[in-house]
């Protein structure tokens, strides 16, 4: 789907964005605007700032300078409450997870919903998770524990848990570092499902190229801190910029 | 923005080229200023809705119920040894009958108190640092975050009112079963009767020592949850991250617990002697 078929409504709009950490400067400058069902991919090497991008968006992390808006509210200007309220349209996977390890798959999808729901009954509760569940596969693990899962299976659940209070934007951290192939195929082709189920806009942060090309609307391409190129996959990669060049027949070769 | 957070920001303040002292010195008083709002942040919290009643009680349990049996033994063997140790001296002054009251005023006062609040600090301590600096480390604490959830309220309200609630319970519990041990020993040694043994020990006890007692606890307690937590919450660096963060809260929480010793017994004396 190309970008003119999105709605144009911005969920996020990124202007001038800088963030450094002791003396290394890690964005410079950074613009970026998600049109709401949208999918847009953040590319870039290792340490190029793409998590810190993401860690900024969501409000994890507060940039040096810049204005971040998210369905345009300014993200670090809001009281801890507005934050809370706001944070209830976004989902986030993480690189690793961050399952919590001592709760049961079915307690760590339920555990946001039951604590921003309070008046929620149990069979409720039950049902939303069984649906997320249902959503990503997995119906049948509700009862184990993140340690007997696989890194595909921890992966899933974790889209659930960012699906289950039913977000407009979700935000995807490295979505299939650490996974097989086939592993990581399945899970682009999940995103794209999340993202046509629950008509969400997404953001993917990624250097995997297989990841950008199944899900990516528009692609942006991180270097030095900076989007140095960005449009759909095939105008982002036809160019002679060494940087990027480099970048595409290094990932294929691999 | 997280204390972590916050804790990266003064970092990038902080001029390059300072002095190793001067970097410490900054590096001190950063983390008193984290500490004191980490502290300011429990008690907005605390008192405000939404409360996480049934995590509350489940670490109340895990503080309290599962610090019984090592805080039991402890307390035994520390009455029965300090009895054996106090008998020559005061024989030498033939004031072995004084050994109840005498154990009695120790231990409440002082051993029970102390001796817990150490063991505590060590047991349970450590296990917050470490448990919530994993969490940190592997961003659990994060996740919880992002989901519109208060890892704070969720995480350190839970614990820290567990710990200020639990370790007076547990002072009380580790007061009477030393005196249990020192009845043993005394029994074993000069046949006093149990009516005889715990009258003798709480005939110099009054209400001022007990209120002494539980409120130096409350704040011991307060103490080991807070700072188990601030360390725990405060992690970085990865796995060795997590092991400073469990060794540096038992190491501050036991500091701190004598700094509060000195001072409160300071503060109570008078009420005593009056």
């Amino acid at each position: 789907m190309k970008q003119n078929d999105h709605n144009k409504e911005a969920v996020v709009s990124i202007k001038g964005v800088y963030k450094s950490f002791e003396d290394k400067d890690v964005l410079k400058g950074v613009d970026l605007e998600v049109n709401k069902e949208e999918n847009v991919v953040v590319m870039g090497r290792s340490g190029s700032g793409k998590s810190v991008l993401i860690k900024i968006i969501i409000g994890l992390l507060k940039p040096d300078k810049g204005v971040v808006k998210v369905f345009g509210k300014e993200m670090h200007k809001l009281s801890k409450n507005e934050l809370i309220e706001l944070r209830l349209k976004i989902g986030f996977l993480f690189q690793q997870n961050a399952l919590y390890d001592s709760m049961t798959v079915r307690e760590n999808i339920e555990f946001p919903l039951i604590r921003n729901k309070r008046e929620i009954s149990r069979d409720e509760v039950n049902k939303t998770v069984d649906d997320v569940l249902d959503a990503v596969g997995l119906g049948d693990t509700a009862d184990q524990l993140p340690s007997e899962l696989s890194g595909g299976q921890e992966k899933r659940i974790a889209i659930a848990r960012a699906l289950v209070l039913k977000p407009q934007l979700i935000l995807y951290d490295e979505p299939t570092a650490g996974l097989d192939p086939i592993t990581s195929v399945e899970i682009n082709e999940l995103i794209k499902e999340v993202r046509n189920r629950y008509n969400t806009g997404s953001i993917i942060i990624t250097h995997d190229l297989v990841c950008a090309k199944q899900t990516g609307d528009r692609i942006f391409m991180l270097v030095d801190g900076k989007f140095v190129r960005h449009g759909d996959f095939e105008e982002v990669f036809e160019t002679d910029d060494k940087r990027i060049k480099g970048f595409y027949e290094y990932n294929f070769i691999q | 923005m997280g204390f972590a957070e916050s804790a990266v920001m003064n970092t990038v303040t902080t001029p390059v080229s300072k002095p190793v002292i001067s970097k410490k010195l900054d590096g001190f008083f950063s983390d008193v200023y984290d500490l004191f709002k980490f502290v300011t942040q429990f008690f907005k919290d605390a008192f405000a809705p939404p409360y996480e009643f049934k995590e509350t009680i489940r670490q109340c349990y895990i503080v309290g119920y599962k610090s019984l049996p090592l805080v039991t033994v402890t307390a035994f063997i520390t009455g029965m040894v300090f009895t054996d140790h106090s008998r020559p001296p005061l024989a030498d002054f033939g004031a072995s009958s004084w050994l109840p009251s005498f154990t009695g005023i120790a231990i409440i006062k002082a051993l029970a108190p102390l001796i817990t609040s150490l063991i505590c600090a060590g047991k349970v301590g450590s296990r917050m640092g470490a448990e919530l600096g994993s969490m940190k480390v592997s961003e659990q604490i994060d996740a919880m975050e992002v989901s519109a959830v208060d890892p704070y309220r969720f995480l350190v309200v839970t614990r820290v009112i567990a710990t200020t609630f639990m370790i007076p319970l547990l002072v009380i519990c580790s007061a009477m079963i030393g005196l249990m041990g020192s009845f043993i020993n005394v029994y074993s040694h000069e046949q006093t009767s149990f009516n005889l043994f715990f009258y003798e020990a709480f005939s110099k006890i009054g209400y001022a020592e007990i209120t002494s007692t539980i409120i130096r606890s409350i704040v011991f307690g307060f103490t080991i949850g807070i700072i188990g937590c601030y360390k725990g919450f405060t992690t970085t660096k990865g796995t060795e991250g997590v092991g400073k963060a469990a060794n540096s809260a038992v190491v501050l929480i036991m500091l701190w617990i004598f700094i509060e010793e000195i001072v409160l017994v300071n503060f109570f004396n008078p009420f005593y002697y009056e």
